[in-house]
């Protein structure tokens, strides 16, 4: 079981270089499929996300769900989205069409780009990139610019609101996030995602960092636009915010990229601070999607019990909050590494 | 930098069609920025013409109309034109049926406040807590469909008294309703009123001072939060409300918080009002002698007032010496109330626009009549 699918990649580069292609060939076609692999794996999430998120929320509200369509409703989703596929496809007149075209298609290509680094079991990263965390910071924080195209494109007064909340809020919120991660980094030493989850075979970061799985925590939410502090799309005050002029699969788009953001965020929280995908018993790949979507559960029981923070308390509780309190912990780790290496640990 | 940069304010229209309005309200907001400048509401979209109607119907078939004035809230309109309409008719109401409608009208002033509640947490994004608040509202419903045979807008109030007696079976459901109120309050006050971000964005906002309040014409709950202690059911008793024994609530500070506290407080109080009229409630008609044909002498007029979820709703009738109106006038707290938000949202951030709308608790059916 451990090595299920390494085995299977293992087979099919093997039985690739059978049938004659030269390793270069055999590698680009393996690389292929393991994108392909992501794509199946992202789909199949959101999928599953979806009618999570809508069971999870019907429970927390005494509610039923969905419940009509397959045993407790699951094929729902499957549904739901042939009908978006075959809804009409609106571009309002006076968009910026061409913009308006590729923001929602920006958004997802960013969200799948994630993927690239996270070691979904033992050995099982598609790039064992030295600099994963950098990559992962960096490529997320691209999202803010697909909001705001769409927010800017749609020449609409609350997309274009929406958009410039979302940027000041990502713009914030980035700061605290890339921050809290700096902890584990310094204990690591490592910006390489698979040695920070070797580094904690004996115990999990979230024992020595908790202050800043806190901060992550709270920056991420902000991050991937979810309650509470779902600004750029804020249906109380923006109708809906930067998708207001979206219809159909565009503006599902945006949906499964959000879904797939949060998937990747908790994906990262279970590697950092969790242990990424060590656990007894049962195989690496397991253990990391049952951290990730326990992650997911908490970050889903957030949005359905708060309330959204009005938009100038968001910026000050980064700025005067979350800031300050990772620079502390920055300070206090580093601090703390020196006294274990002068007590000979 | 303000000096180089040219801005200039923007109008954004919050409705006729939008998530958080309560119904067919155009807001037009003037932004500058996130900050509000001006607030200009525009109302008329749900306009039934509710007044003209009545003068087309007979005293008796208008009471579905009043019904349908603040749906929240459905036996409080009912009973005040019910009561206007004996006024002018000059009936008297037997005993029980009185105590019938201070239950009823207490009930429909819990399912209004427990309404005002939870939509004002879904205008906050906590989804949850309207789910909480409907399924506590949905046994007051089931209480009316009871008694009716209708649930939301039961047309429960005649001339003269009720339609129909309280069932055996409502009793043990009004009293455990009675009994689980305390809990429902805790409830609230854990999952949406004690959360730190509604704190936040209801404590110092949308303050109404009380010499515009009153100023204004601003009554009920809305009036209450700004401390001023007036209440028409203590203040000019009508029905036997000088019978119970019962607290005004009355908050000080005239935000958004202190107008959902007396909110709160209210729900309390008119649970120890229904107790106390179920105690006292005697045998007895339901509805006393009224005429078949309800006619009134000409150019008798009356005004009658009640204190209903939303603050004082008042009727004018005029009679002209048939069985019509012919002239009657609805004198709706929700419209006079929804004319401070301007005043109260100026200077705020646009999301304050949406609290202010949510506590000044507006119906737009019986405001636009």
């Amino acid at each position: 079981m451990e090595n299920l699918i390494i085995n299977l990649a293992r087979t099919l580069s093997g039985w690739l270089q059978q049938i004659g292609l030269s390793p270069f060939w055999a590698d680009l076609v393996l690389l292929i499929m393991q994108w392909l692999a992501i794509i199946l794996i992202i789909t199949l999430n959101v999928l599953i996300l979806i009618w999570l998120e809508r069971k999870v929320s019907g429970f927390m509200q005494e509610r039923l769900g969905p419940n009509r369509l397959g045993p407790f409703g699951c094929f729902q989703t499957i549904a739901d989205t042939l009908k978006l596929l075959t809804k009409e496809d609106i571009i309002p007149s006076q968009t910026d069409k061409l913009i308006f075209k590729t923001a929602p298609m920006f958004f997802i290509i960013i969200s799948v780009l994630l993927y690239a680094v996270i070691p979904m079991g033992k050995d099982m990263a598609v790039v064992d990139l030295n600099v994963g965390l950098f990559y992962f910071i960096s490529i997320g924080s691209l999202t803010t610019i697909a909001i705001l195209m769409a927010g800017w494109a749609s020449n609409n007064k609350w997309s274009l609101l929406g958009a410039i909340r979302s940027v000041a809020q990502m713009i914030s919120y980035e700061i605290p996030l890339a921050f809290s991660l700096l902890g584990v980094v310094m204990i690591t030493g490592s910006l390489n995602l698979s040695a920070i989850v070797a580094a904690q075979s004996n115990i999990w970061f979230i024992v020595l960092q908790p202050v800043a799985f806190v901060t992550y925590f709270i920056a991420a939410t902000a991050e991937l636009n979810r309650g509470p502090f779902d600004m750029p799309e804020a249906e109380q005050e923006l109708t809906a915010g930067a998708y207001t002029e979206y219809t159909g699969m565009r503006w599902a788009l945006f949906f499964l990229a959000e879904y797939t953001n949060l998937v990747a965020v908790s994906a990262l929280a279970a590697t950092l601070f969790f242990g990424g995908w060590q656990g007894p018993f049962l195989p690496s790949w397991i253990w990391i999607i049952v951290k990730t979507y326990l992650i997911m559960l908490v970050f889903m029981w957030l949005k359905w019990t708060f309330p959204r923070i009005r938009m100038d308390h968001l910026m000050s509780f980064s700025w005067k909050v979350l800031i300050p309190v990772s620079l502390i912990n920055i300070v206090v780790t580093g601090v703390g590494i020196e006294i274990f290496k002068g007590m000979g640990w | 930098m303000s000096g180089l940069l040219k801005t200039e304010p923007y109008i954004i229209n919050i409705g006729p069609q939008h998530p958080s309005t309560h119904g067919g309200m155009h807001v037009e907001a003037v932004m500058d920025g996130e900050e509000i400048v001006d607030v200009i509401v525009h109302l008329g979209y749900v306009h039934r013409s509710v007044e003209k109607i009545a003068e087309s119907r007979t005293y008796t078939q208008f009471i579905p109309y009043a019904a349908r004035l603040d749906y929240m809230a459905t036996n409080l309109p009912a009973w005040g034109y019910a009561a206007a309409a004996e006024k002018l008719l000059g009936l008297t109401v037997p005993e029980r049926a009185q105590y019938i409608r201070v239950i009823m009208g207490e009930l429909s002033r819990i399912a209004s406040h427990m309404m005002f509640v939870g939509s004002l947490a879904i205008d906050l994004a906590a989804t949850t807590g309207l789910l909480y608040c409907l399924r506590d509202r949905e046994r007051i419903m089931d209480m009316f469909e009871m008694t009716s045979g209708q649930r939301l807008l039961a047309s429960y109030m005649r001339i003269g008294g009720v339609s129909h007696d309280l069932p055996e079976e409502f009793f043990p459901a009004i009293n455990s309703f009675l009994a689980d109120v305390p809990r429902m309050l805790e409830e609230y006050n854990g999952l949406i009123i004690g959360n730190e971000i509604l704190q936040a964005r209801c404590n110092g906002i949308g303050i109404l001072p009380a010499e515009t309040a009153i100023a204004y014409g601003v009554t009920g709950p809305n009036l209450r939060a700004s401390g001023v202690d007036y209440d028409l059911r203590r203040d000019d008793p009508y029905g036997f409300y000088d019978r119970f024994d019962f607290k005004v609530a009355v908050a000080q500070k005239g935000d958004c918080m202190a107008r959902l506290m007396v909110r709160l407080e209210e729900i309390e109080q008119s649970a120890r009002i229904i107790s106390q009229a179920l105690e006292q409630m005697p045998e007895g008609d339901i509805i006393g002698k009224v005429p078949k044909v309800l006619k009134a002498e000409k150019d008798r007029e009356v005004y009658h007032r009640i204190e209903s979820a939303k603050g004082e709703l008042g009727y004018y009738l005029l009679a002209d010496g048939t069985d019509k109106p012919a002239r009657l006038h609805v004198r709706a707290p929700s419209f006079v109330n929804l004319m401070v938000l301007p005043i109260i949202s100026r200077g705020g951030k646009l999301q304050d626009i949406i609290t202010n709308i949510a506590t000044l608790d507006p119906v737009l059916g019986e405001s636009d009549r």
